[in-house]
């Protein structure tokens, strides 16, 4: 099933992925040939089937409410691309 | 009764007041320097992955249980993905088709006072997002992670209330209910207890339901009813016009008191749910249930209905002092020496205002519980009146003694010897001749004048009832 | 420096051990001649992405203390290297990408932490596909690795670089992540052992994650000795890891001795189609041959959902991958475009510049698959097709203790000569991906050559069964000599 240019162009938004317009026909045309190929799922007799989210048939450990972190900004903020006063910085948000 | 009905559902986002955050080991402590609260997990670092913080889940089971809820034996976290600068892993760990607790109710009191059963369709866990500050000098936008990680239960009610006001109701005991429960301190400026509203309108007898709007942006419960209000003017408004309504999000703006459309960041997000792969399906047996059901405090409207029956208090005054575990157990402190009826308006009333007065919680009251039933108490043996008991309860918040240390200090003891108010009494009947003659003419009111002269003449320490027999039996004849 | 079989480069993790151990020579000698031959032959295959010599000489020296004190840990100067997909504290850890190229990491991952607690020394990070993603090593922003055996050729991927780095003999062995085959096949493309343990065996706390439910950390070494060796130290719980299982971890070791006599083999009709090169074929049956002529039983098994695992894996981990990569924003590390117009634009750039193209498709993917509408007919369904294959596994080993076969269809293939169709080179995975979806632990080890390139037999187990694999696969290397070939020039 070929997927259309604005179907990709609606998921690399929701990806966040910039494509080039250059590059845009060729990744229509891989992802199709993707689809296209695991669509062989649909063939799978799975009625009755539980899906297996997990290898493991084990429930969540919980571990106790205590701060066992010591968190130094400092050090962790000297590789940051970007920021001021201990706050990470972005291109001003509106709205 | 209009033609249109509203139909308003409820999300709350509560943060729960755990030590440290749902996933990660970090403090989740209010007010600290910006993300030094942000552990790497926090931060979204490559690598680090969530382990659940066991006191969460029981903060979110003793929610279920308060709350009459099934609470799931299986539940699964899901993440839920959208890009935002709050919210650095781009996605937010939550809890979507096998959520905690499901199915719970509350009951509140319609406008009518009749009680009315809320539905609670759900209530999950989730991760708080961190804040992102826009208003500022430059083009950026600062971004602070200490809040993300912080645990969140998310608390869904059925479409089941019809006004403002019961919104309001609704909201109102679940902030008492889950203070109650010890699991959030319900601190709305801090932003630990959120509300979203889901409002929309339908003609009268329809089952239908209309669409809806989402408000967001309501921190207190007065903008909750405001917001409201706006909005199912509005959209009555909408379609008495014959337009229709718009499904969107919608903030309310608090100065203009009205709700606007939301400035949409990005089109509809489509948040992609699938189950966390790295976390584990939560498992939570009978045992547990049982053992917490254990640990829970006497919920507040079994609180309340015990406080009508043992201390034949009413129902209104009960309502208000259990509506904070706080003042309950402060109250019955205090009646454990005193009157309760007197206990109940004193704290309702005097002690009350002088709280607010003073921007105080009462946990932080000047005077103490014991305090207080010692000043009702000299209030109940008559050694000191009502009136003048305010000025010992003024003295005794300031500090400076007991109520009975205050009363000898300033010799405020209540004159009740007949003889010595008799006395009084002919005085100001004799000082005031013609006011008296009016009075035995039939002018009743005059009774007023003259008590006010016994007060004035005895700096108000004479027992009042005695002073109003005495009054009345020497005015006759 | 001694150019014959003893030579300390064509030495095993357990004899350099016991080398040191004995004082036959120092860590540092050990460190300074293989830092040596990665100066000498690295240029040519481009198997690391960073070396770090000064850490190294360091550690060497700190382990030769350690050893005159007499109380020296297990692998004390042992030299290992780690797939870049680790994150070790204060060194570059760039999964292969231009993403994470000046990411220095703050910490250290649990498997590099148990290696050093152990007295291993690292020498570097190897180079890799991109954040996991490929299978020939060609996806690196850092450029392709080349087979040791062949510098035309791919050494398989996603640990290209490690299986490059054991194979010509530059480190004893490696760390690397298996997520649908990126050990075993790299290794049986390489001449090497690579090891995948069970799902939730080792802790992926700082592993970078490509696909969650799939990824593990394992080791490629050239004996099966050395893989016990190493995963006895690596495995176990960690409470940072909420899918690490606290399971007992044995003597793995003590383990490889059992005798053959009474093990039953599954073979996979599907496997030995015509997909399947014909001298890979030859030399499978050969190596099985080895285990019945030890007294092994060999039995036909039936996976019938096998070919369904290839496109079951491509929902799955795409998925799964599209959400783990969304946390490279360009906001708190990794790249970051410049200038960015606003917060749309900075998102956009950083990830489209930052990511090559096959992450670029697999986001998408990912994206697509778990997109409204989508769900159910693809991600839900894959989730159920992965339970069909997980129970064929489950029925077959009702019958038989391991499952034996070729760990890839082809031995290595030329660099660039799959790289225009994703699916031809998905399918190279068709042996090794169910063993990730079932959560089973797998090694592939060598067992002849097809021409000049070596093949490999894999193995594998039901679930923590690594013991049985790697006692299977020590009996084999007992008998045969394949796992001590040298690829020429590197001698």
């Amino acid at each position: 099933m070929s997927l259309t240019k604005d179907q990709v162009r609606r998921i690399a938004l929701l990806a966040r992925l910039k494509l080039e317009e250059s590059e845009f026909d060729d990744v229509v045309d891989k992802l199709s040939r993707i689809v296209d190929f695991v669509d062989q799922l649909q063939a799978a007799p799975t009625d009755g089937v539980a899906p297996m989210a997990h290898p493991l048939d084990q429930p969540q450990r919980l571990r106790p409410d205590t701060v066992t972190e010591r968190i130094d900004r400092d050090a962790i903020q000297a590789n940051a691309p970007a920021v001021k006063d201990g706050f990470y910085l972005v291109p001003k948000v509106l709205g | 009764m209009s033609a249109w009905e509203p139909v308003i559902g409820l999300e709350i986002h509560m943060q729960l007041a755990t030590v440290s955050k749902i996933f990660s080991g970090a403090p989740t402590a209010y007010g600290a320097e910006p993300n030094t609260q942000a552990s790497l997990l926090d931060l979204g670092y490559p690598g680090v992955l969530p382990v659940l913080n066991a006191e969460a889940v029981r903060m979110a089971c003793k929610f279920g249980l308060a709350v009459n809820a099934t609470i799931a034996s299986r539940s699964v976290f899901a993440r839920k993905n959208y890009f935002y600068p709050d919210l650095p892993k781009g996605y937010q760990i939550s809890q979507y088709e096998l959520p905690i607790v499901s199915r719970g109710e509350l009951l509140i009191l319609d406008e009518d006072g009749r009680e009315k059963r809320i539905g609670i369709t759900r209530a999950h866990l989730e991760e708080d997002a961190g804040k992102s500050l826009h208003a500022g000098f430059d083009e950026f936008t600062r971004i602070d992670l200490n809040r993300a990680g912080t645990p969140l239960l998310e608390i869904v009610s059925d479409p089941d209330l019809r006004s403002a006001k019961e919104a309001v109701a609704y909201m109102r005991k679940i902030h008492t209910l889950v203070r109650y429960l010890g699991i959030s301190d319900g601190n709305m400026q801090e932003g630990s207890f959120r509300c979203d509203a889901n409002v929309s309108i339908r003609p009268r007898g329809q089952q239908a339901l209309g669409t809806r709007t989402e408000l967001k942006n309501l921190n207190s419960f007065r903008f909750v009813e405001k917001a409201i209000n706006f909005e199912i003017a509005r959209q009555r408004e909408v379609l008495e016009d014959g337009g229709t309504v718009v499904q969107e999000t919608r903030l309310y703006d608090a100065d203009l008191d009205e709700t606007r459309a939301m400035r949409s960041k990005e089109e509809a997000n489509d948040y992609r749910y699938f189950p966390d792969p790295d976390l584990l399906p939560v498992d939570i047996d009978a045992a547990f249930i049982h053992s917490l059901r254990g640990t829970l405090p006497e919920l507040p409207d079994a609180k309340r209905e015990r406080f009508v029956a043992q201390y034949g208090i009413r129902e209104a005054d009960a309502e208000i002092l259990t509506m904070s575990r706080a003042t309950a157990d402060y109250f019955e402190l205090t009646v454990a020496r005193s009157d309760p009826r007197l206990a109940a308006n004193w704290i309702l009333g005097d002690l009350s205002a002088a709280l607010n007065r003073d921007g105080l919680e009462i946990d932080q009251s000047r005077i103490a519980p014991d305090q207080l039933a010692g000043l009702l108490a000299r209030v109940a043996d008559n050694t000191i009146s009502g009136k003048i008991a305010k000025d010992v309860f003024e003295a005794m918040w300031a500090g400076e003694g007991s109520a009975s240390e205050i009363i000898e200090a300033r010799g405020l003891r209540q004159i009740t010897d007949a003889s010595a108010i008799e006395a009084v009494v002919d005085a100001v009947i004799a000082a005031n001749p013609g006011q008296a003659a009016e009075y035995r003419a039939g002018k009743d009111k005059l009774l007023g004048f003259f008590v006010g002269q016994v007060m004035k003449d005895t700096r108000g320490k004479a027992n009042p009832a005695e002073v109003n027999r005495i009054l009345k039996e020497r005015l006759k004849s | 420096m001694s150019e014959d079989a003893g030579a300390l480069h064509v030495r095993t993790v357990t004899e350099l051990a016991r080398g040191i151990r004995e004082g036959e020579f120092s860590a540092t000698e050990l460190t300074e001649a293989l830092l040596e031959r990665i100066r000498r032959f690295n240029e040519n295959l481009n198997a690391f992405i960073t070396v770090t010599g000064e850490q190294a000489l360091a550690a060497a020296a700190a382990a030769d203390k350690a050893r005159k004190s007499g109380s020296a840990p297990p692998l004390n100067g042992v030299p290992i290297v780690h797939k870049d997909l680790f994150c070790t504290s204060g060194v570059l850890t760039t999964c292969g990408s231009r993403m994470l190229a000046n990411f220095v990491s703050p910490y250290d991952a649990t498997v590099v932490e148990r290696l050093k607690n152990a007295g291993a020394v690292t020498l570097g990070k190897t180079n890799m596909d991109e954040f996991a993603m490929g299978s020939s090593n060609e996806t690196s922003w850092f450029g392709p690795v080349t087979n040791p055996w062949d510098r035309s050729r791919s050494p398989g991927g996603s640990s290209g670089g490690s299986a490059a780095a054991v194979a010509g003999r530059l480190v004893p062995a490696a760390t690397g992540t298996d997520t649908g085959g990126s050990i075993r096949q790299p290794a049986s493309l390489t001449g090497t052992v690579g090891l995948k343990p069970t799902y939730g065996r080792v802790s992926r706390h700082g592993m970078v994650a490509f696909a969650s439910s799939l990824d593990q950390a394992g080791v490629i070494t050239r004996s099966a000795e050395d893989a016990a060796t190493l995963l006895r130290i690596i495995a176990g719980f960690d409470e940072r890891d909420s899918t690490c299982l606290d399971h007992p971890v044995p003597d793995y070791v003590a383990g490889l001795g059992r005798p053959l006599r009474d093990l039953q083999i599954g073979i996979v009709r599907q496997h030995f189609d015509e997909g399947l090169d014909p001298e890979c074929a030859a030399r499978i049956r050969e190596s099985l041959d080895v285990l019945r002529d030890q007294g092994a039983s060999l039995r036909e098994v039936d996976l019938p959902n096998l070919a369904l695992s290839v496109p079951t894996y491509y929902v799955v981990a795409p998925a799964e991958c599209s959400s783990n990569m969304s946390r490279f924003d360009g906001v708190r590390f990794g790249y970051r475009a410049d200038s960015p117009e606003d917060l749309l634009d900075l998102y956009c750039r950083s990830r489209g510049e930052g990511f090559g193209a096959e992450v670029r498709r697999r986001i998408l993917t990912g994206t697509y698959v778990l997109s409204a509408g989508y769900y159910d007919a693809y991600y839900l369904k894959a989730q159920k097709v992965r339970q069909l294959i997980n129970q064929d596994f489950r029925n077959a080993f009702r019958d038989v203790d391991v499952i034996a076969g070729p760990t890839a269809p082809t031995p290595a293939f030329a660099l660039g000569e799959k790289t225009d169709d994703p699916i031809t080179m998905y399918l190279n995975d068709i042996y090794t991906i169910g063993a990730n979806l079932a959560g089973l632990p797998a090694i592939s080890l060598p067992c002849g050559f097809a021409g000049k390139l070596p093949v490999g037999l894999h193995l594998v187990g039901p679930h923590f069964a690594e013991q049985r694999i790697l006692n299977v696969a020590h009996q084999y290397q007992l008998l045969t000599d394949w796992h001590r070939a040298c690829p020429e020039g590197f001698a």
